[in-house]
């Protein structure tokens, strides 16, 4: 027999202060996780990852909590570096909280993902909480620059074509370092695929 | 290495994105159906956060923000639990991390404008890891109701804000947990989005048994997570 599982509940308007303390000026409590994955000994291209987050009547959402998980350069995540190589300490997640940047971007500072295998392209895992939804969405990033490990993707192979670009950061061009943006639109015309895990 | 992936969500168990009595979800539910994803290493691997990354009263939220040597007014209670999935099994070392407002109904947060006093030893944030059995324990102080502007006359029952990992990025939860009797939950278009089936596992439950005597009363509260299932998969 299978218990039922605790049900979610919104994350709320005010949870910087315990979940992202440090990154939101509340120094009481240290941060377990910011927006920098860069350990200074990490291995890979530097990347900087952004984005807004749009409501259904197309204002920012200032509220929002973003986590990402993605592997090392080298395509694994972080509990299986012990099988020889390595790659410094890199804990593969982060966490952002829109309403520190002026615009409400969330940004985040880390290397670009590795491939695990040949159908599964190069790409960040990510949860997005806040005030208004009452359990957190899952989406995927992809990236712009990767068209053909992208075509053979196996996840990204059963989102319809036309929702396709929705998981798709754009590289900017000629900026230093290297970056991606990935606005995530909850409702609308665009609205951002959101999976099923 | 073999790894199993998880259960699915339980959506017979929580809330729909789009329940229009909480007018904030919507304009920010998804109105397109999910995405079904056969889960893959991304999804039943996720991050770790180690004992070490813990301070000795990062449970006690009843001593970590004193700054006038005083300590926060308000009932102090003590809040634990274990963290099972939904075979029963203790989930170890897996991190919660909660925040709440203090004993008048008032979060530190710079957003809440509710004109009710801050407690100036009082912060009401904190953090602890399972231990090898699953459990966990919080000193506190009791949260109170706050007004919110949802509906006219709105008021928030007084509740506790939870958020865990679990062993996977697919077992990630984040939930409020809310006190018996209040007459409040009935009243509360967040708590009544879940389906009533369910909404006792959001309710802590006092125990004379974790009260200790002369200090402060008892409230135990589990958490349920995604486990694995059957098959495993091979990486
Ligand atoms: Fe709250």
């Amino acid at each position: 027999m299978s218990l039922k599982q605790t049900p979610s509940q919104t994350i709320g308007p005010f949870f910087s202060y315990g979940l992202t303390p440090e990154q939101s000026n509340y120094p009481n409590l240290s941060s377990l996780s910011t927006n920098s994955l860069l350990t200074g000994s990490t291995i890979g291209e530097e990347i900087r990852l952004e984005g807004r987050i749009f409501d259904g009547a197309g204002d920012i959402v200032s509220d929002a909590m973003i986590e990402i998980w993605q592997t090392d350069a080298e395509g694994r995540y972080p509990d299986q570096q012990s099988s020889g190589k390595t790659n410094s300490n890199f804990s593969g997640f982060g966490r952002c909280d829109t309403g520190v940047d002026s615009q409400n971007k969330y940004i985040f500072e880390t290397i670009k993902p590795g491939q695990i295998d040949t159908e599964t392209a190069p790409h960040i895992n990510v949860t997005i909480f806040m005030r208004g939804l009452l359990l957190h969405v899952f989406t995927r990033i992809y990236f712009s620059d990767e068209g053909r490990s992208n075509s053979a993707d196996a996840v990204l192979s059963t989102v319809p074509f036309d929702r396709q670009k929705t998981l798709i950061a754009k590289k900017v061009a000629g900026v230093t370092p290297v970056t991606y943006v990935f606005d995530v639109f909850l409702q609308g015309e665009n609205e951002t695929v959101f999976f099923d895990i | 290495m073999l790894k199993s992936q998880f259960t699915a969500r339980d959506w017979g168990s929580n809330p729909k994105y789009l329940s229009p009595s909480y007018k904030s979800t919507i304009l920010r539910s998804p109105t397109k159906p999910l995405i079904p994803l056969k889960q893959t290493l991304s999804e039943i691997t996720g991050p770790v956060f180690g004992h070490h990354s813990i301070k000795p009263l990062d449970n006690d939220l009843t001593q970590n923000g004193i700054t006038d040597g005083r300590e926060p007014l308000g009932e102090r209670i003590i809040v634990s639990g274990k963290v099972i999935d939904e075979k029963g099994r203790p989930q170890r070392s897996t991190l919660i991390e909660i925040w709440q407002c203090n004993s008048a109904g008032r979060y530190i947060h710079s957003n809440d404008q509710h004109n009710a006093p801050l407690d100036p030893n009082f912060f009401g944030g904190g953090r602890c890891m399972t231990d090898e059995n699953g459990y966990y324990k919080f000193y506190t102080i009791k949260p109170a109701a706050y007004p919110w502007g949802n509906h006219p006359n709105a008021w928030r029952p007084a509740h506790i804000h939870f958020s865990l990992f679990g062993p996977a990025y697919a077992t990630r939860l984040i939930t409020q947990s809310y006190f018996p009797g209040d007459p409040l939950l009935e009243l509360d278009p967040i708590f009544m989005a879940t389906p009533k089936s369910s909404r006792n596992l959001l309710i802590k439950q006092f125990s004379i048994g974790a009260s200790e005597e002369g200090f402060a009363l008892g409230y135990n509260f589990d958490f349920i997570l995604r486990g694995p299932n059957a098959t495993p998969m091979e990486n």
